[in-house]
């Protein structure tokens, strides 16, 4: 049997070939121009710009070199109470987040029957799906003064929150479940189905079990999906606006700063990444990074 | 603890009489499936009980209906006399070691082997102190600390057992805990199973596939058939007098002989068995003496395996006869049997078992 002829010869590839650099710069052309030009470039001149200040009389921006902006953050009021409070959104969020995502990925990887988890699958991710705008709309007819909430609980002498904090944390609990709960229904997943039958054989009941071994394997994912939650959460403020009733996040400020005070924006709009960043030393710390 | 497998005098009379575990009735379907079909089984305090079988055969299932980890569909489960049937695993005295081991991975030798002390709501220092203790009983003090995939197989192995056997169960279930071990440390980890068994005077209860390692060990072999138990006896027994046809073929090598040739050999044609040791290979021309049995044969193949050679004979009768003989001898100073040669397979009559059907 005669051998299987070679594939014709190609110059470019006989070329690339023979020079691993070329190859490299190649390969790397589209996505570095996109990271340093684009987004490394501009969120530094998003920092720089934070450091600029504004003609009170013309409301120009002045590039120049003040820590006024930085320094109102901390000594308007109105500015601090607003970084803690959506702080505090964000982080509660968060918890919302995983209160849910832990007893439903038990549930999906150790104890539902195939199509039942494949149903609850497409149920988390669906959210996804639909506009950003939608799902903010549809919170609003639920929680609002007539909507569904109060209909249904009216019977129980239960009245629902109106739009405010608990109504927006909500809301953004429901726009980024789909990021905790998959990653923490996947890491589930992954855990030995024995590991269970072992706890339960040495003697640990159900929450036992979770603290002790559920937990403290599925962090990594917790995590994962946190950066997520929180990080969007610290930088949501379409929420505030149309669930949160009077409430106010950094968000807002910055959304309402972004024309007529744009170096107030950009201070701003550091203190989400600095939240996160304290946030990613802190997990760090805790070591769960390695594993992720 | 030390009871043991010796019957103490001094053991308190009830302990003497009730069984450590006791199956009434036993069914477990999955589907349409049947794994495990009207089990009956009584396992004494102290003992070595072994369940052997090929896979799916339904000795795991049992095993973790034992544990707790399966609800039977129906019967009922009884560790030393009370009725557990309807018991969580958490409530039960029992603990498993896993195939796998089932170690905690995100957790040290010493805290998992603090895992069950723990959820038992053992004082933090007591806890500690018995779980040095147990690792100790390994002989793995020196590795406390690690995390359990720094370990080796059989380290892991061993901390599973400490794991187990540190909640002092009244049974220890083993779910083939050596399979994943080498031939080598296999052997160790028998004789060191058999050693802490004994020294614990806890009853065991150990699945296997392995027919060696199951005789090795065991006090007494269930041997298992899809779902049911062909037959309960000791080592000796399953293999002398094996219960059935499978039980014979389960249980070592054999000679499996009914219908015309048993007729012609033994003058009924009831199902019979010879192990191919017992089968002596000598000169064609040679007389059978008393109480023995010839059969003409020629050797079709031989395979040489170390401490035996194995004979595949064809009689001339066109019986397939499987005879090993022990290398007692250097090669060259052998019978120097080849196949092709003719010769007389004889066998004593007290070694034919009979299987009844």
């Amino acid at each position: 049997m005669s051998a299987i002829q070679k594939a014709p010869n190609r110059p470019l590839s006989t070329y690339l070939h023979k020079r691993p650099n070329t190859r490299l710069v190649a390969l790397l052309a589209l996505p570095m121009t996109w990271l340093v030009g684009v987004y490394i470039i501009s969120l530094t001149l998003l920092l720089v710009t934070a450091f600029w200040f504004i003609d009170p009389f013309t409301s120009k921006v002045i590039p120049g070199f003040t820590l006024e902006n930085f320094v109102n953050i901390f000594t308007v009021p109105a500015y601090f109470a607003t970084s803690m409070r959506t702080l505090g959104i964000a982080i509660a969020v968060t918890v919302v987040c995983i209160l849910f995502a832990i007893p439903l990925g038990i549930f999906m990887a150790k104890i539902a029957r195939p199509w039942v988890r494949n149903l609850l699958a497409v149920a988390i991710t669906l959210p996804l799906w639909a506009g950003y705008l939608v799902k903010l709309l549809a919170m609003r007819l639920t929680f609002t003064e007539e909507g569904l909430f109060n209909w249904l609980m009216a019977p129980f002498g239960i009245s629902g929150p109106g739009f405010g904090i608990p109504v927006t944390i909500l809301t953004l609990a429901y726009l980024w479940f789909p990021y905790m709960a998959l990653p923490v229904f996947t890491a589930i997943r992954q855990l030995p189905l024995n590991l269970f039958d072992a706890s339960a054989d040495l003697g640990a009941k159900g929450w036992p079990t979770v603290f002790r071994m559920v937990l403290p394997l599925i962090t990594p994912a917790i995590i994962a999906g946190s950066v997520f939650t929180f990080s969007l959460s610290l930088g949501d403020y379409l929420a505030a606006r149309f669930v949160g009733g009077s409430t106010q996040m950094i968000g807002s400020i910055i959304a309402s700063n972004i024309n007529l005070n744009p170096p107030v924006a950009a201070a701003f709009s550091m203190v989400p990444i600095a939240f996160v960043v304290m946030y990613l030393m802190v997990a760090r710390r805790t070591g769960s990074l390695e594993r992720m | 603890m030390n009871q043991g497998s010796s019957k103490s005098s001094t053991a308190p009379s009830q302990t003497a009489t009730l069984s450590a575990v006791s199956l009434k009735a036993l069914n477990k379907n999955f589907g349409d499936i049947t794994a495990v079909s009207n089990l009956d089984l009584e396992i004494p305090q102290g003992e070595f009980f072994s369940m052997l079988g090929p896979s799916g055969s339904g000795k795991t299932t049992v095993l973790r209906i034992i544990a707790g980890f399966e609800t039977a569909t129906s019967g009922q489960v009884f560790l030393e006399g009370s009725d557990v049937t309807e018991l969580a695993p958490f409530d039960r005295d029992v603990n498993t070691v896993f195939q796998d081991y089932a170690l905690f991975p995100h957790m040290s030798i010493q805290l998992n082997v603090e895992y069950g002390l723990r959820a038992r709501k053992i004082p933090k220092a007591e806890r500690a102190k018995l779980a040095s203790q147990a690792i100790e009983s390994v002989k793995l003090t020196h590795l406390a600390d690690r995390l359990p995939h720094q370990l080796s197989g059989g380290q892991r192995q061993r901390i599973a057992l400490a794991r187990a056997l540190v909640l002092r169960p009244k049974v220890l279930l083993l779910d083939e805990p050596l399979g994943a071990l080498d031939k080598q440390l296999r052997e160790e980890m028998q004789v060191e199973l058999k050693r802490i068994q004994r020294e614990a005077g806890i009853t065991f209860i150990f699945v296997t596939h392995d027919q060696e390692e199951a005789m090795r060990m065991s006090d007494r072999i269930a041997v298992f058939n899809h779902g049911k138990i062909e037959q309960i006896g000791t080592p000796r027994e399953v293999y002398e007098s094996p219960a059935s046809s499978f039980v014979a073929s389960f249980l070592g090598v054999s000679n499996l002989i009914s219908g015309a040739a048993a007729k012609e050999l033994f003058g009924s044609d009831q199902l019979v068995n010879v192990r191919p040791e017992r089968i002596k290979l000598l000169k064609e021309s040679s007389k059978v003496s008393e109480g023995e049995i010839g059969v003409k044969a020629t050797i079709t193949d031989v395979a040489y395996t170390g401490a035996n050679t194995l004979y595949v004979l064809e009689s001339d009768g066109g019986l397939r006869i499987l005879a090993t003989r022990l290398n007692e001898e250097l090669p060259g100073q052998e019978l120097g049997l080849e196949a092709g040669d003719r010769v007389l397979a004889s066998f004593r009559k007290e070694h034919v078992a009979k299987i009844p059907n």
